[in-house]
């Protein structure tokens, strides 16, 4: 039996990241995000860590660039403005096949905006938001376990496919405390056949995104392609609640799936059948969640002005039946609030 | 005889051997093109040549071998 | 017959994209020099940069990493702190270092990070067709500078071997040029020099290297060299700016 802690959200994710083989750090601070940077720093010398205070984000997203090129465990953490400058090296480690771990701690933006708990980011994580034709894969919790259990997830997804993970956490999961049971601790061994690491028995490996013409350029374009395919066939991961019999499922991830848990009970009591699908991976987006359900309404909650319902729109068949509520600036809606909103929009 | 040879098809005829050769009988332009359209270096009156090194020195396309009599 | 130079075995057989008489190709083939002759391909990574030696990884028999733009100090930060027992060896262009990658190449050499990094400055952006730079001389015409560079609109020249040489994390900071035959030779022993205290575990080891651009300067190769000895010298000067005291 794994032991179970009382933790926070950002020490739950380092600790576990630590268990999994992840001996590299490299962040700058940004609220709600700089538990994560304090964790490491404060255990490197016990637990033989690396952990370097970059002097901007881009570079610290770089450092990861090259300590994944290495085949071994890398992370930074970050969060909207941070990320934003992290951009540039998502797109160079989507291309370069360098699978290291962001964690991206969101609040509301835009620009510098506020340090509480946001969805704003959707658009940014999921479609890219780098340069160029890619994805990461987003993982996205909505527990203090599940930030526990993504610290290992998120590397074995990013080295099995050669692409960064991004962790979509929000900032109330970063700050809360649950009682969490973290993994085993694994010592890490990689020997990847593509690793930069001096070529010694081996003819050289070389790791770079730089395009020899259009139509080699194209072909590495296809490949890239390929994989995604691949990941999105593969990776699809939600969970539902009582969806079976309801007439309305809510679809909502991060820390506003909990409120909706309780606006389920709340809906339920109140003769309206609700029920939630979960999106675990916001990429690949769980499209195959919504063909098991073609005929019912869908009620989209997010803290952002509608990013997620987008995809949710392309997953259902009629996308006249998806409505959507979202609160803005770090406001969090009560379960009450979203059982009045669903009154309104399905008792008539 | 010492000897110098000049991979002419890389040479893009910057002429610094030429320049820095200290014998000046030596090297000289090719007066026809290479495949990439330079006239490329070459050598000859190999026999001033005192095998010092400096036109493999200069050269930017690591195109030239020299080798000593001895 | 005794073998005086040849093409060191650590360059592979491609096609060097620089133009002719290009100064890159020339330090290409010391670092490559160097690599053989103390026996180091098994240990070597570069990191390349983006600029006119974006495609290097293609010339070289060694573990190769292309960076983003002005990225390469901090990519290599993470590769040396992977790696400590290998030879990391940043590459940089004056586009690339001084503008781009300021902040980088700063911080790099403020926390002292144990890899070396040669800088190859042209004055000049060579890649994208002969921009102005902020290495570019007082005067100097480029295409962004048509009028050649005026303090009021562009500042001045970065002198990166004394700034680097002036932080205390950096062991070792020289600037050398490969404008004649015995200059090349020091500017090898100086990237000798550089990766020894390197495999010594010292702090950052740091080479400037005055380099010719003969097509973004619009001159002939040969004139080129002949304009950093009158006058790119003069903004540059040669000399070792931070050196290891005795027993260091």
């Amino acid at each position: 039996m794994a032991e179970k802690v009382f933790m926070q959200g950002n020490e739950a994710f380092a600790e576990s990241a630590i268990r999994s083989g992840c001996k590299y750090f490299f962040g700058y601070p940004i609220t709600p995000s700089s538990e994560l940077p304090e964790y490491y720093a404060k255990k490197a010398p016990t637990e033989d860590l690396v952990f370097v205070q970059a002097e901007t984000e881009v570079s610290a997203f770089n450092m990861i660039a090259g300590v994944a090129a290495t085949g071994k465990r890398a992370m930074t953490a970050t969060s909207g403005p941070g990320f934003s400058l992290g951009c540039e090296a998502m797109s160079y480690m989507a291309a370069a096949g360098l699978p290291a771990v962001v964690v991206d701690v969101m609040r509301p933006g835009p620009a510098d905006g506020d340090i509480l708990a946001a969805q704003g980011d959707y658009f940014q994580i999921v479609k890219g938001g780098g340069h160029g034709d890619y994805y990461t894969i987003v993982l996205a919790p909505y527990s203090v376990q599940e930030m526990s259990d993504f610290g290992r997830l998120s590397f074995e997804l990013a080295e099995k496919y050669r692409n960064p993970v991004v962790v979509a956490s929000d900032g109330m999961l970063s700050k809360m405390m649950e009682n969490v049971e973290l993994p085993e601790k694994i010592e890490v061994e990689n020997n990847f056949d593509w690793a930069i690491t001096g070529a010694k028995g081996r003819e050289h490996n070389v790791i770079t995104t730089c395009a020899l013409g259009p139509e080699q350029w194209e072909q590495f374009n296809l490949d890239l392609q390929a994989k995604f395919n691949l990941i999105q066939e593969n990776e699809q991961r939600w969970e539902e609640f009582q969806t079976e019999d309801a007439d309305v499922i809510i679809v909502a991830y991060g820390s506003v799936a909990r409120i909706a848990l309780t606006a389920i009970k709340i809906a339920r009591e109140n003769g309206i059948k609700v029920g939630m699908i979960r999106p675990i991976t916001l990429w690949p987006f769980p499209k195959k969640a919504f063909d098991k359900y073609p005929d019912k309404d869908y009620f989209v909650v997010e803290l952002s002005a509608g990013q997620m319902v987008e995809d949710v729109k392309l997953s259902v068949k009629d996308k006249e039946r998806v409505e959507f509520y979202g609160r803005l600036g770090g406001i969090s809606p009560t379960p009450q609030e979203l059982f009045e909103k669903m009154k309104e929009l399905y008792t008539k | 005889m010492n000897r110098v040879t000049i991979n002419e098809e890389i040479c893009k005829e910057c002429e610094y051997c030429i320049t820095f050769c200290p014998k000046k009988t030596i090297l000289k332009k090719k007066d026809t093109l290479n495949k990439k359209g330079y006239y490329p270096a070459i050598a000859e009156n190999l026999e001033d040549c005192i095998a010092c090194g400096i036109c493999a020195t200069v050269c930017p396309e690591a195109a030239i071998k020299v080798e000593k009599d001895v | 017959m005794k073998t005086v130079y040849e093409r060191p075995k650590v360059l592979t057989d491609e096609y060097m994209k620089y133009c002719g008489g290009c100064g890159h190709g020339i330090i290409n083939k010391l670092i490559a020099e160097i690599i053989e002759e103390e026996n180091l391909a098994e240990k070597a990574i570069m990191i390349w940069p983006i600029g006119c030696s974006v495609y290097a990884d293609r010339y070289f028999n060694v573990d190769s990493v292309c960076a983003l733009h002005g990225r390469a100090p901090a990519t290599g930060t993470g590769i040396k702190r992977a790696l400590e027992d290998n030879l990391v060896v940043v590459y940089q262009g004056d586009g690339d270092m001084v503008s781009e990658g300021m902040a980088e190449i700063m911080h790099a050499g403020i926390r002292g990070e144990k890899f070396t990094v040669v800088f190859v400055n042209n004055a000049i952006y060579g890649m994208t067709g002969g921009q102005m730079a902020p290495t570019t001389l007082m005067e100097q015409k480029t295409s962004t500078s048509p009028q050649g560079r005026s303090a009021d609109n562009a500042g001045f020249p970065v002198n990166m071997a004394e700034i680097i040489g002036s932080l205390h994390g950096c062991h070792y900071s020289e600037r050398v040029a490969v404008n004649s035959p015995a200059n090349i030779r020091k500017t090898k022993e100086a990237i000798r020099k550089a990766f020894k205290y390197q495999l010594d575990g010292k702090g950052l080891s740091f080479v400037e290297i005055v380099s010719p651009c003969p097509t973004g300067w619009g001159v002939s190769p040969v004139k080129a060299l002949d304009w950093i000895g009158e006058t790119v010298l003069n903004q540059y000067p040669l000399g070792v700016f931070k050196a290891p005291k005795e027993g260091e």
